[in-house]
């Protein structure tokens, strides 16, 4: 009846079939829509992760209002809740773990990037990404069997005897603490900082090693004054990622930092971190109050997490204009 | 060349993609045989290993029945059970009025076995079992004994060389029934525990150190000198810990076993309530260890399908007969007899 009509139907749109098919062979255009995708799916997760911690914690956020930053108080019995013992636990058992991580990580990218033989820098490296692995209830464990027992009997009196003037080293060692959390976390993200490093400074061209040695530069000299800061940028980059998984460790970090919520300056006093008070209480809170400021905590880490990331990025912006001309 | 390769990689990227989704919409036909009936429950984590054994059981004698259990906590179980979406969960600790007005249905409780906690320490050169007093643990939780060797510990251990070391408290950072019931009998024994502290899962601990988990209180006990903490009976019985006496309200220093902690719920029976909503730390019998606790099966009053309805009355009939021989094998204290008796009659509130 309608033959001819569907022919040309036909034939109109076969001739579009292979003119998208022709459009798409070069792939752009899926390849643009399909990564696009990919970028604005983990924008809209991050958005919803945002706004599902936002709207359930409405109860505190009324309650407290800007007073659960500063509330040193945490007693689910009678509903005051206040973040700042989990804040200060959190950025200084990372302040910590970043301090000893650093110069040790950075100082092994150097050695197996730049010093040691290359059998030897591809064996190490492996064994370094394999400590990247290891789940973080091993290092918890760790660190409770030998490093608490170790801190205990042996460092913390030695820096007590030594250092004790300061009130960093001061008060009763139990071996677990602040210094336990740094140290355990510090442990957890020198692999990070090694693996990164190793590569960003192995991406320095050849070409810069060159020139310097070949302007009377000895091997120190071109690898501290040449290679380093033509890599900082990558180094740095590999710091934010250490730091951020010093942030949100739970695990490891409970297991050992000795979960009480109280400012304390002596590193030898337990403490607490926010994502370490979530994981324990959340599972057994009852209360809608308590249960909502568990979440109220999550968004804190989360506004942390942006704010040091901020911070850090000004940082890099500040020390950078070396690296920027060497590119 | 390049341009092949591209678009043969996204034509594979795109199948696999088809597969998993076909696979993810396929995946619910291979759940369980249609006829079996199919229970979910959620609550404490205390009772896991014999509410698994139990469920395991009760599928061997009746395989059109199965049933589920997630032991995500006490909290989660009383949450879950309020929202409906389980046919029942479990908790350490009974639930409070206002819960109970949340829950779209009300809610009966089911005393399933007896817990206790009992204090675990390390003190050099001590390997007798200490006695204590609640006063004396609370004020040692409070902070205010510090001492091993304070006069309150020694006159109650003559014969113990008490040293004069500092107590190490170490409590559970997380969450927790076991905690519940240690401050809920802080809190008897103690007005000043009651009223600076209070009764929860999660209190704020006036001192001490905090270990997540028994196993992680137990690794700082057994790692920290002068440390005094608290754990279930049965981890410390399974773990070998060394753990003291407390002296229960009729003046005896009671040590904890099954046979006491059983003891501990009969001497309450006579006064429990109804519902079966009751403490029974700081019982009055003789033989009872001071610090007990039911763990609880929340049911729903009203169960609309009646397969499932007649499937939980008569697992709860099983669970307080037959159920119960099992519980001391499992090293769970089983519930004394007139506790049964009542329960049997309360399976018929259930609508």
């Amino acid at each position: 009846m309608a033959s001819a009509p569907i022919t040309a139907d036909g034939a109109r749109f076969s001739r579009r079939v292979e003119k998208f098919i022709k459009h798409l062979r070069h792939g752009d255009e899926v390849a643009h829509l399909i990564t696009l995708l990919a970028a604005a799916s983990i924008i809209v997760v991050t958005v919803m992760v945002v706004y599902q911690l936002y709207v359930n914690s409405a109860m505190p956020r009324h309650k407290f209002g800007f007073e659960f930053f500063t509330g040193r108080t945490w007693d689910p019995v009678s509903g005051d809740f206040g973040a700042l013992p989990f804040i200060y636990g959190t950025v200084v058992s990372s302040a910590l773990a970043l301090l000893v991580a650093v110069p040790l990580g950075v100082g092994a990218a150097i050695f197996l990037s730049e010093l040691a033989p290359t059998g030897i820098s591809n064996y190490l490296t492996f064994i370094i990404e394999l400590l990247a692995a290891v789940p973080s209830v091993i290092y918890g464990l760790l660190g409770i069997f030998v490093l608490v027992p170790v801190l205990r009997k042996s460092v913390e009196p030695f820096l007590k005897s030594t250092l004790g003037f300061l009130p960093l080293f001061q008060g009763p060692m139990y071996g677990v603490g602040m210094l336990a959390g740094g140290l355990v976390l510090a442990l957890m993200i020198v692999p990070f900082i090694i693996s990164v490093s190793r590569e960003v400074l192995m991406a320095v061209p050849v070409e810069q090693r060159e020139a310097a040695l070949g302007l009377g530069a000895t091997k120190w000299e071109s690898t501290w004054q040449v290679v380093v800061p033509f890599a900082r940028v990558g180094i740095m980059a590999s710091v934010f990622l250490a730091l951020a998984r010093a942030l949100g460790e739970t695990m490891a970090v409970t297991m050992v930092i000795g979960n009480n919520p109280r400012i304390n300056p002596s590193l030898f006093a337990p403490a607490y971190s926010i994502a370490a008070v979530i994981a324990n209480e959340f599972t057994e809170a009852t209360g809608d109050l308590h249960l909502q400021a568990l979440i109220e905590l999550g968004l804190v880490l989360f506004l942390l997490t942006i704010l040091l990331n901020g911070l850090a990025r000004l940082v890099i912006i500040a020390t950078t204009q070396k690296g920027a001309q060497g590119q | 060349m390049k341009l092949k390769t591209s678009i043969t990689s996204i034509a594979l990227g795109l199948v696999m993609v088809a597969l998993g989704v076909c696979a993810f919409i396929e995946s619910p036909s291979a759940a369980p045989a249609p006829s079996a009936l199919l229970l979910n429950g959620t609550g404490a984590t205390f009772p896991y290993i014999i509410y698994s054994k139990w469920f395991t059981e009760y599928n061997r004698i009746h395989p059109d029945i199965q049933i589920n259990y997630n032991s995500l906590g006490s909290g989660a179980g009383i949450r879950q059970l309020q929202a409906g979406t389980v046919d029942f969960g479990a908790s350490d600790v009974p639930m409070t009025d206002d819960q109970l007005h949340q829950a779209k249905v009300p809610a009966l409780h089911f005393p399933t076995v007896l817990g206790a906690v009992v204090a675990t320490y390390n003190i050099e050169g001590v390997s007798q079992e200490l006695n204590f007093t609640g006063e004396a643990l609370a004020d040692i939780f409070l902070g205010k004994i510090t001492k091993w060797n304070d006069p309150a510990l020694a006159a109650i251990n003559k014969g113990v060389n008490l040293p004069n070391t500092d107590i190490v408290v170490v409590h559970r950072s997380d969450g927790s029934g076991t905690s519940f019931v240690w401050t809920d009998y802080l809190s008897k024994v103690s007005k000043e525990w009651e009223t600076k502290v209070g009764r929860n899962a999660s209190v704020n601990w006036p001192v001490g150190l905090g270990g997540k988990g028994s196993e992680g209180v137990t690794g700082l006990v057994k790692q920290t000198p002068g440390a005094l903490g608290y754990v279930e009976l049965t981890y410390a019985i399974q773990n070998q810990l060394l753990y003291g006496r407390v002296k229960n309200s009729a003046g005896v220093f009671q040590k904890a076993d099954l046979a006491a902690v059983t003891a501990a719920a009969a001497s309450e029976a006579k006064k429990m309530p109804a519902d079966f909503r009751v403490s029974i730390t700081d019982p009055s019998g003789k033989a009872a260890y001071p610090i007990c606790t039911f763990t609880y099966m929340l049911i729903p009053a009203k169960i609309d399908d009646p397969a499932k309805k007649k499937a939980i009355k008569d697992f709860l009939h099983w669970m307080l007969t037959d159920g119960q021989n099992d519980a001391e094998g499992l090293l769970y204290a089983k519930l004394p007899k007139d506790v049964v008796a009542r329960e049997l009659k309360a399976i018929g509130q259930i609508n």
